[in-house]
């Protein structure tokens, strides 16, 4: 049973940690404004607002109109906030680590999160209270699987197959998710382009979006993707997206013109957002999210 | 009318015209998904257990349910007959609909009897009840055979494990969740 004061000093050195490991690779921490009026449409994110703005589900708007003024290599640990996302795995507001490199692509972003991992789980193995996964990080087996052959490895329907009867994401919960990252992390990518959101499609496949998600021992920490950087694609993809706000939660989102007219100047960049007690809890070996923050919902 | 996002451990809901209620309860949203709510439920006039998922434009009905106290008067075959005190109405659950509480119903018993639109569909019982040993094997004194326990037989024809000293025509009370003695009554 950790104290709080342990929790605390855990939670105090990963955040130290993922500190050091980007200001040793030459990124440079940033702040964005948490509250904001203009937001990117996402049907599966209820917003909670704040004084007429929205608090942010994401940095990642904020800290794309800074790759487009220039910024090379970036990073952020910042709150973030959506509305009815309570559970095993979710709060309300929880901690996210985003970082950003122009000219590069998802790839890289894959193996930045592998050694960010290793990295941390290296630092912090001499304390009390880590819970290594399938022993030292060394020891760990890196898995990297498609959604299309992990859905072939675990379902018992295919990709394809459970596209075409609309149960994806049921499917991947029950079948998919809990085995992946068993012995270490996983990497699950190429997802279908109905759920790319604001990824790059492959070029020589545009059904499939260059992005991925890390898993370890089933639980899901961290999610990135080439960036779209396509005006007209990403403005198409918006209209969908506010379409299906307007028709579902009859709200009337406005399209982040600013950001549509910035993107392009970006070129081509790669992100990652990971849910930082997410992270907290492979490495305490915690059961629910709860155990790792210092205060419960209702305080 | 619950929404999905009102779904929880413990709530009831209606699903096929039955009342169910959930009995685990789990919030899923992979990646860039839509929210999922995976329930186990258990429909509450079966019995029977099974698991859902569902989505956040799910829609759920709130059943009709209603607890009204009653007194048990006498079982005939497999009908169990319970009345009103207030109003001497009365009625009847099968065996099947009652399940292990016939094993600890007795004569003028109080119990809540709940309702789904007017229909009775099961009961609960008081947490602990007393009842009459009528069987029981003495205790050889002295006995070191090393069993801390014995069978006993109770007034409803319920059989269980109690410690070796409870003898025949005392009382012992009863844990009707779990089925297990509690401690000897003195009267």
């Amino acid at each position: 049973m950790t104290t709080l004061a342990g929790l605390l000093r855990q939670r105090a050195a990963v955040v130290a940690t993922i500190r050091r490991f980007f200001e040793e690779r030459g990124f440079v921490e940033v702040q964005t404004p948490i509250r904001q009026s203009v937001v990117i449409p996402e049907a599966h994110v209820r917003l909670l607002e704040a004084d007429g703005k929205y608090l942010q589900s994401s940095p990642e708007r904020a800290m794309k109109l800074l790759l487009s003024r220039g910024c090379e290599k970036i990073f952020q640990i910042c709150p973030c906030f959506r509305g009815g996302e309570r559970g095993r795995l979710h709060l309300e507001e929880f901690t996210m680590l985003e970082w950003y490199r122009k000219d590069t692509d998802y790839q890289v972003v894959m193996g930045d999160c592998r050694e960010l991992v290793e990295y941390i789980a290296g630092a912090l193995q001499a304390d009390d209270g880590w819970a290594a996964v399938g022993g030292a990080p060394d020891k760990w087996r890196w898995l990297y699987t498609t959604v299309e052959s992990g859905f072939d490895r675990l379902s018992p329907l295919s990709l394809a197959e459970v596209l075409r009867r609309d149960c994806f994401e049921e499917i991947l919960v029950e079948y998919v998710e809990p085995h992946l990252g068993t012995a270490g992390g996983e990497f699950l990518y190429e997802y279908p382009v109905q759920d790319g959101s604001l990824a790059r499609t492959r070029s020589d496949d545009p059904g499939v979006a260059e992005r991925f998600e890390l898993y370890i021992r089933g639980i899901e920490i961290a999610n990135g993707c080439s960036e779209l950087t396509d005006p007209v694609e990403q403005r198409a993809r918006f209209s969908r997206q506010c379409a299906r706000i307007l028709a579902e939660q009859n709200i009337d989102i406005a399209m982040p013109e600013q950001f549509l007219t910035e993107i392009a100047a970006i070129g081509s960049a790669a992100g990652v957002a990971l849910g930082v007690d997410r992270l907290l809890m492979v490495l305490t070996g915690a059961e629910t999210i709860q155990q790792v923050v210092p205060f419960s919902v209702a305080e | 009318m619950f929404a999905a996002s009102d779904l929880r451990k413990g709530l009831k809901i209606v699903i096929d015209n039955e009342p169910h209620i959930i009995v685990d309860f789990q919030f899923s949203k992979p990646g860039k998904g839509q929210a999922l709510y995976r329930c186990k439920l258990r429909n509450m006039i079966t019995g029977s257990q099974f698991s859902n998922t569902y989505r956040s434009n799910d829609k759920f009905e709130k059943p009709d349910l209603e607890e009204r106290s009653m007194q048990y008067l006498y079982h005939q075959d497999d009908e169990y007959h319970f009345m009103d005190t207030n109003n001497y109405e009365q009625l009847f659950l099968t065996a099947e609909q009652l399940a292990n509480n016939t094993n600890f119903l007795t004569d003028n018993m109080e119990v809540s009897v709940l309702f789904f639109n007017d229909r009775p569909i099961d009961i609960s019982l008081p947490i602990f009840v007393d009842l009459r040993v009528t069987q029981a094997d003495p205790w050889a004194r002295g006995d070191t055979s090393g069993t801390d326990t014995k069978p006993v037989t109770v007034e409803t024809g319920y059989q269980l494990q109690v410690p070796p000293f409870i003898e025949e025509g005392e009382k012992i009370q009863i844990d009707t969740r779990t089925g297990e003695y509690v401690t000897r009554v003195k009267e």
